[in-house]
């Protein structure tokens, strides 16, 4: 059961990207182009997800278990450290030259495009980079 | 500023948006997980054994998403900027930024904000502060998409 709710909970949220214009980079770009010919359209996919969202996210904060009886697992961590600010400016900068952040990428994998897998392979090798950093740092 | 009316479609993006608000609010309540993307590929590459059935078949969810899509209706735009070099670029930094900050737009933006979260606010204002300012030293500054 838990397996069918994950594929489905991935299959909206891949419906909704393509429904609201955030698998296309150029409207992400025409977004993020304060200074040009401005479309606030993704302002709205935020309302819209944050609006649905923070009722359930609210109630699961105060439960140990979910409605299957798995654990709830909700990130803990507290402080503003260097990692998180930097780390989130290093994205934002990439994600303003392709327009193309990481649930798009997986989105539009398979509709064909050369672009899709150039991005998902650069995507997945700064991942892997970053475990890479990470276990050395740890050793 | 000039607002761009005539590419401004508010009704699809909010119920797109909703529509993602729905797959976060249904992965959080069964699965007792957040949706945020870049966590679940990064778990996934890390071979953490923890959940991974779970994690990737949300993941498989939204890789046949357009498939679906496309038995019903046409696919809507989906039109490139960058180059080869850009999309490398663009695809390092987004991959090493989201591991190091713990998220992306779906797990900060999305799911983080809805539950509250400082750390998540901050990194949200942060992705869109630099993503803005990409934009602008890129297409204002220097002119051109790479």
């Amino acid at each position: 059961m838990n397996k069918l709710t994950a594929f489905i909970a991935g299959l909206l949220f891949g419906l909704g990207l393509l429904l609201a214009g955030m698998a296309n980079p150029s409207k992400v770009l025409a977004f993020l182009d304060l200074a040009g010919a401005w479309d606030p359209s993704l302002a709205l996919v935020m309302i819209g997800a944050i609006g649905v969202a923070i009722g359930p996210l609210t109630w699961a904060r105060h439960q140990s278990r979910s409605l299957l009886g798995k654990p709830m697992q909700l990130p803990t961590k507290r402080e503003l450290d260097p990692r998180l600010i930097g780390g989130s400016l290093l994205f934002g900068i990439g994600w303003g030259i392709a327009g193309i952040c990481p649930g798009p990428a997986v989105a539009i994998l398979l509709t064909g495009r050369w672009q899709a897998i150039v991005f998902m392979l650069a995507m997945l090798a700064g991942m892997l980079l970053f475990t890479a950093l990470e276990t050395r740092r740890n050793h | 500023m000039n607002i761009d009316w005539l590419n401004f479609t508010p009704w699809s993006s909010l119920a797109g948006g909703a529509l993602i608000g729905l797959a976060a609010s249904l992965f959080v309540v069964a699965n007792g997980r957040i949706a945020g993307i870049s966590g679940l590929i990064g778990s996934l590459l890390q071979r953490s054994s923890e959940g991974a059935g779970e994690k990737a078949l949300f993941l498989l969810g939204l890789l046949v998403a357009p498939l679906l899509w496309g038995l019903f209706a046409a696919l809507p735009p989906i039109e490139f900027k960058s180059g080869g070099v850009g999309l490398i670029v663009a695809g390092v930094l987004v991959g090493i930024g989201t591991r190091y900050g713990s998220g992306c737009t779906s797990g900060h933006g999305v799911c983080g904000i809805s539950r509250l979260s400082p750390r998540s606010m901050v990194a949200t204002a942060c992705f869109m502060f630099s993503g803005f300012l990409s934009v602008f030293v890129l297409r204002h500054l220097l002119g051109a998409w790479i």
